[in-house]
């Protein structure tokens, strides 16, 4: 098991460093640049040389390359073209509130997502199944952004329930302790800053979740459907068991196995739409931080953000597999 | 005696939606005494293991209308509620099944399978239901079973993951034990274990034995009473020796004359059935069997054969193969 784990870490560093190769090639194939992004009305190519001269940008690719990599190793991701500011601390900053934007809506995914998709196989063909079925469909066709504009429209503008933007009211004076204003509230016991923050957080969270949730329940239905026609559940009824021990002990848990590694890959896709509803809900995380990026040509903050996520992808995969190793027995890591 | 298990007029009927029911067991009645060895036998879809699985109700609820009566000890088994069904099974009867690997659960150690049952029906706690199921195991002839308790079904061979199912079924000491083709999926060399298990056990235990299987050999060596099945009705039941002595329904006859036999002639021919099940006829207006029998006559086209009984032989038959024969 530990040996798995390091060789899967080890194999993290060629992927990442082809995957910068790749970024890095690709970014400075774009046309426009960061000089001509930044100048906008007031550019000239003189003005374009002498900036691009100043970021290095005038450097053949693989010079600029091989300064980008020793930086690197140094943990220094350069400085964003945008701010000026140092990418890593930027990005620093930015994260806690897209993890806890992008870890409650997963924790919705799985929560709804799991027991709904087992209740629609149970009764297949049924008024719940053909409920469920449809409105996963539904859950998957909609933008992200739509539905963020539609939740904000009515949970907040119309009933008022939830604020309809941003990650703390103004009036609420928290301390910030780890960056993470839910978990902040709870430390320093703040519980109305704590609740707040929740209340900012339900709306993004439902919009982001409402793709991974139609996901797993649509796996989690195929699959028990699978598992509930299988020898050993029969075996299982034969035994006499109770209902319930039947469910948790023989068809769960072997349902679950498909589910875990369509969970791992909702991840990438979590971080994806992000992006879009942190637009929507002005939330000052790293999909704020993409966005701009990619509009003002932003190399350093680009390549950093892009490998982050490559890196959290990975990861959260390794998660999974392990997750295979604890579930199912017959896999040796 | 009476019976332990009385099986009356058992029909089983899929619907499937814009066409007619498939009837796949026909008015099946057949009674096992207490401790009695009794065997169901018949090619693949003549419906045995539909009728072993309907009299444990593990058919499911939608798309099957079982009908007739299934009674164990006096109590109608198809008149029980599902919950009520669910305190008999695996207790007062349980099924042993054709394939152990993909009949265990592969995500739980062997001793929670076993342990599960005692915790289910004789309410043991964790400690004693262990200790049974090691006993059991070793019981079933699994080497070193406090060890095996924590093994998963993928560590074991077939023979012993047969060996497992048979501790499962056998657990609580039901009076009634089904085993669906139990050797099919294991080597020849293990089938005969296996059988020779099962026979030591259903005489130790008490247990009445339905062994389902289209191998007569596993017949001849276990069954006091044979049913043959053809069809999903039963066509010719007797005891064991009368059965192999004088077949007189033509499907057994072709059954018995289709097995290569070590002591025959030299350079004989094994005569096969023709045809297959598809070429049944409706047994509403005649003879399943008849398009694929050698001694069918113009009757057997026409009418249905009604089951008759002389001398404790049923059969089911026109125009059946002379006593005398063979």
């Amino acid at each position: 098991m530990l040996r798995f784990v390091l060789r899967r870490l080890v194999q993290v560093v060629p992927t990442l460093l082809l995957l910068s190769l790749l970024v890095f090639a690709w970014l400075r194939s774009l046309p426009g640049g960061p000089a001509s992004a930044f100048l906008g009305d007031r550019a000239t190519p003189e003005r374009i040389a002498e900036l691009n001269r100043v970021l290095g940008l005038d450097q053949p690719i693989f010079v600029q390359y091989g300064r980008f990599l020793g930086r690197v190793l140094t943990g220094d991701f350069g400085a964003s073209t945008i701010t000026g500011q140092p990418v890593l601390a930027e990005i620093g900053r930015a994260l806690p509130a897209t993890v806890e934007l992008s870890v409650l809506a997963l924790v919705i995914a799985v929560a709804l997502g799991i027991p709904l998709g087992y209740l629609a196989a149970q009764h297949r063909g049924g008024p719940v199944d053909i409920a469920t079925v449809i409105g996963t469909l539904i859950g998957v066709a909609v933008p992200v952004f739509f539905l963020g504009y539609l939740l904000k429209a009515f949970f907040a503008v119309e009933l008022g329930w939830f604020p309809p933007s941003g990650r703390l009211s103004i009036d609420v004076d928290a301390t910030n302790v780890t960056g993470f204003v839910v978990l902040d509230g709870l430390l320093t016991r703040e519980f109305d800053a704590s609740l707040d923050a929740l209340s900012h957080l339900v709306l993004p969270a439902v919009a982001l979740a409402t793709i991974p949730l139609a996901v797993i329940v649509r796996i989690t239905r195929a699959s028990v459907l699978d598992v509930l026609g299988s020898d050993f559940v029969r075996t299982a009824n034969s035994k006499g068991l109770a209902p319930g021990t039947v469910r948790s002990r023989h068809v769960l848990r072997n349902a679950l196995l498909p589910v875990s590694t369509t969970i791992g890959l909702q991840v990438g896709l979590l971080l994806a739409g992000a992006v879009l509803t942190e637009k929507v809900f002005v939330w000052g995380g790293i999909g704020t931080l993409l966005a701009d990026a990619i509009t003002l040509k932003d190399y350093p903050r680009l390549q950093a953000l892009l490998l982050l996520g490559a890196l959290v992808y990975v990861l959260v995969n390794l998660l999974v597999d392990l997750s295979y190793a604890i579930i199912d027995p017959r896999v040796r890591l | 005696m009476t019976p332990l298990l009385e099986v009356d007029d058992l029909r089983v009927a899929f619907r499937r939606r814009g066409e007619p029911d498939t009837v796949a067991v026909d008015g099946v009645s057949f009674d096992v005494a207490p401790g009695q060895v009794i065997g169901l036998v018949g090619e693949s879809g003549c419906g045995k293991s539909v009728t072993a699985m309907a009299i444990m109700r593990l058919l499911p609820a939608r798309g099957v209308r079982v009908t007739g009566s299934v009674q164990l000890d006096g109590v109608d088994l198809l008149g029980l509620s599902e919950s009520q069904m669910r305190e008999r099974r695996g207790k007062d009867l349980s099924m042993v099944f054709q394939d152990p690997l993909s009949s265990l659960n592969p995500v739980i150690p062997i001793g929670l399978q076993v342990t599960e049952v005692l915790a289910r029906h004789r309410g043991m706690a964790k400690e004693p239901a262990r200790k049974a199921a090691a006993d059991l195991l070793e019981r079933v002839g699994i080497p070193d079973p406090r060890r095996r308790l924590g093994s998963y079904p993928h560590q074991l061979s077939g023979g012993m993951r047969q060996r497992a199912l048979i501790a499962i079924a056998l657990a609580c000491r039901p009076r009634l034990l089904i085993a669906d083709e139990p050797t099919t999926a294991l080597d020849v060399t293990i089938q005969a274990q296996i059988l020779e298990l099962l026979r030591e056990l259903v005489r130790e235990t008490g247990a009445a034995l339905i062994m389902i299987t289209h191998d007569l050999g596993v017949v001849a060596g276990l069954c006091e009473t044979v049913n043959v099945l053809y069809g999903g009705r039963i066509v010719e039941r007797a005891q064991r020796h009368r059965l192999f002595g004088t077949p007189r329904h033509p499907y057994t006859h072709g059954l018995l004359r289709s097995i290569p036999r070590l002591d025959a002639p030299s350079g004989e021919e094994l005569v096969a059935i023709r045809g297959s099940v598809v070429d049944n006829l409706p047994w509403e207006h005649a003879c399943a069997f008849a398009p694929r029998c050698p001694r069918a006559v113009d009757l057997c086209t026409g009418t249905t054969p009604l089951a008759e009984t002389s001398g404790g032989r049923l059969l089911r038959c026109h125009n059946p193969v002379p006593a005398s024969a063979e």
